[in-house]
């Protein structure tokens, strides 16, 4: 920089200093790089939908509502359907709602809320985060174990009661983690203006920390719902079946110890015929679980706006 | 506890300045010899002192002297704190607080608490002041109550035409008052607050203490406060702390050096650290 007679004026050295001269490479770097992975994502979930679609449309356009009300049979593309798969499906999702939701939200409250930081405490924790990373067929063969044949009497052997029992436990550490993840965000100025007024443990919890932390609740149980729904493995251990499934059930607390099939295990069964005519009924049951699985996500979304306005 | 073992910070060598005066009227609070633990660590150390009835009472001292830490004794709040322990005794007209049949419940529901952040309920305003009585099994017109309350908080005008919207909408001031009509609505014999007024502006600051003034004549009311011109405008007896370093040189601990009338501590206190305190030269 030549220095004038004059010099150059305060404001133009600071402008010299303040305008920025490197080009920032590795932050440009890094930015294409997580939009490439973004867009690799994006480009995969397209073409495996777009191909699931184009499959299976058709079916659709032929047979309409009969496909979905179409009884699993692996004989007739014509006649087959996913009917018993739905309503299989809703059952096993009753299941995880009643045995699963309750279960896993009291344990976490307890853990959040009541347990103190005990070794002991921590030691379950850790083992809570784990049991949520254990294979699905693990939980499959402990289904088949506990719920098939040690409870047999109870719930009639390989039955959609097994089976919705066996995906409970399947979900129940993902439940047990979100809920503690939701209680642990309400925050504890909360807590303390409860305990201020008077209120016990069990009135702070129920009445503000518990409705604070629903939203969060709802989300995360919620999709714990669409993880069961999509679950096979386990199912195909504990009794789903894959064949011609007779439905004689005469009642609806009959049927719940009766056979069963579920929409994973038809997608499963159908794949693995030869028959082209199956492809297409493939994908078009992939489409009904994939809605399924996306209605269940929008009702926790509408849930969870329904209780955040509530305050 | 004898004149040998001279507490730290305390002096009692001459009689006329008597550094631990007592309050006169009638006793809510007697502090004796309090010490309060986290853990191994002691936050504050053989506190004595008594708080009067109706009076408004302050608490001043610099950051980490365990005015706080005092106050959440008054209330049990510290039983929250897993490893909190206390030592000694809080009588609370004449009952020992720490007594193990003592339910920290029941003394919440008479002892009450207005804390630093304004923290009201994610409900509607009407909730959050009927929450207390409700639990508490208030059986009389809770329309009428939550009016009640809300006046006594100086908040009522402010409000009363959207009793059900959210708390959360209101003002930072507006929302210290509803915690203080809250508070109210339990009918509790103390209100303790901490530090009520740091995240309030001087307007909302202003209404605050007036507040205090306007219900001091039903509760009996101690403030933790950084602020000096607060605790010399609002308090009638006055309570200084400062922190001591221990031997390590690590922990900090908090110790009583002087309680006296607030004017006096204001104007003519006896400890040198007192005044070096409240002349804004040190702390």
């Amino acid at each position: 920089m030549a220095i004038a007679a004059r010099g150059p004026s305060t404001a133009d050295v600071v402008r010299q200093h303040l305008q920025g001269r490197r080009i920032d490479y590795k932050g440009a770097l890094f930015q294409a790089a997580i939009l490439v992975a973004l867009l690799l994502s994006l480009v995969i979930l397209f073409v495996l939908i777009s191909q699931v679609v184009r499959g299976g449309i058709e079916v659709f356009q032929e047979r309409g509502f009969d496909f979905l009300r179409g009884r699993l049979t692996v004989v007739s593309a014509s006649i087959a359907g996913v009917g018993q798969g739905i309503a299989g499906s809703l059952l096993l999702m009753a299941f995880v709602v009643l045995a699963a939701f309750p279960a896993g939200i009291g344990a976490a409250v307890y853990l959040q809320e009541y347990a103190p930081d005990t070794k002991l405490n921590r030691f379950v924790n850790v083992n809570i985060r784990n049991l949520a990373g254990v294979p699905s067929i693990v939980y499959g063969i402990l289904g088949l174990v506990i719920f098939v044949q040690v409870l047999g009497p109870l719930t009639g052997g390989k039955t959609v009661m097994a089976g919705g029992l066996t995906l409970a436990v399947l979900v129940l550490p993902i439940v047990i983690l979100t809920t503690m993840e939701a209680l642990r965000a309400v925050p504890g100025s909360i807590r303390e203006a409860g305990f201020g007024v008077g209120a016990t443990r069990w009135e702070v919890i129920r009445s503000h920390v518990l409705p604070a932390a629903a939203p969060g609740i709802l989300t995360g149980t919620v999709l714990s719902i669409s993880r069961a729904i999509g679950e096979t493995a386990p199912l195909l251990l504990v009794g789903a079946t894959t064949g011609l499934l007779a439905t004689g059930g005469s009642g609806f607390f009959e049927s719940l110890r009766g056979g069963y099939t579920a929409l994973p295990v038809i997608v499963y069964r159908w794949t693995s015929l030869p028959n082209e005519d199956f492809r297409a009924l493939t994908s078009a049951a992939i489409i009904v679980l994939l809605l399924l699985t996306l209605s269940t996500n929008a009702i926790a979304i509408i849930l969870r706006n329904r209780y955040e306005r509530k305050w | 506890m004898t004149a040998q073992e001279t507490k730290p910070g305390i002096r009692l060598d001459t009689a006329e300045h008597a550094v631990e005066r007592r309050p006169a009227g009638e006793l809510v609070f007697d502090v004796q010899d309090l010490s309060v633990y986290y853990g191994e660590f002691r936050a504050v150390r053989e506190i004595s002192m008594s708080i009067a009835q109706n009076q408004i009472t302050a608490l001043i001292g610099p950051s980490g002297c365990g005015k706080t830490t005092m106050l959440r004794c008054f209330n049990r709040m510290n039983d929250l704190i897993e490893t909190a322990r206390v030592e000694g005794k809080i009588l609370y007209h004449g009952v020992d607080l720490y007594e193990k049949s003592v339910d920290p419940v029941e003394v919440r529901r008479r002892i009450g608490m207005v804390f630093q952040k304004p923290n009201p309920f994610p409900k509607s305003i009407y909730d959050n002041v009927a929450f207390g009585p409700k639990i508490a099994g208030f059986k009389g017109n809770m329309d009428d109550l939550v009016e009640q309350s809300l006046q006594k908080a100086a908040l009522w005008d402010e409000v009363k035409s959207r009793l059900k919207e959210s708390a959360t909408g209101l003002s930072g001031g507006q929302q210290q008052r509803l915690c203080i009509a809250r508070c109210v609505a339990v009918e509790p014999d103390v209100i303790l607050m901490d530090e009520p007024c740091s995240a309030l502006d001087p307007i909302a600051t202003g209404k605050v203490e007036d507040l205090m003034q306007d219900i001091k004549d039903e509760y009996t009311i101690v403030i933790v406060t950084h602020n000096m011109q607060q605790a010399a405008r609002v308090s009638d007896m006055t309570a200084f702390f400062t922190a001591e370093v221990n031997e390590e040189q690590d922990r900090r601990t908090g110790v009583l050096v002087e309680y006296d009338k607030t004017e006096r501590i204001f104007t003519n206190p006896t400890d040198e650290r007192t005044e070096n305190y409240v002349t804004g030269r040190f702390g």
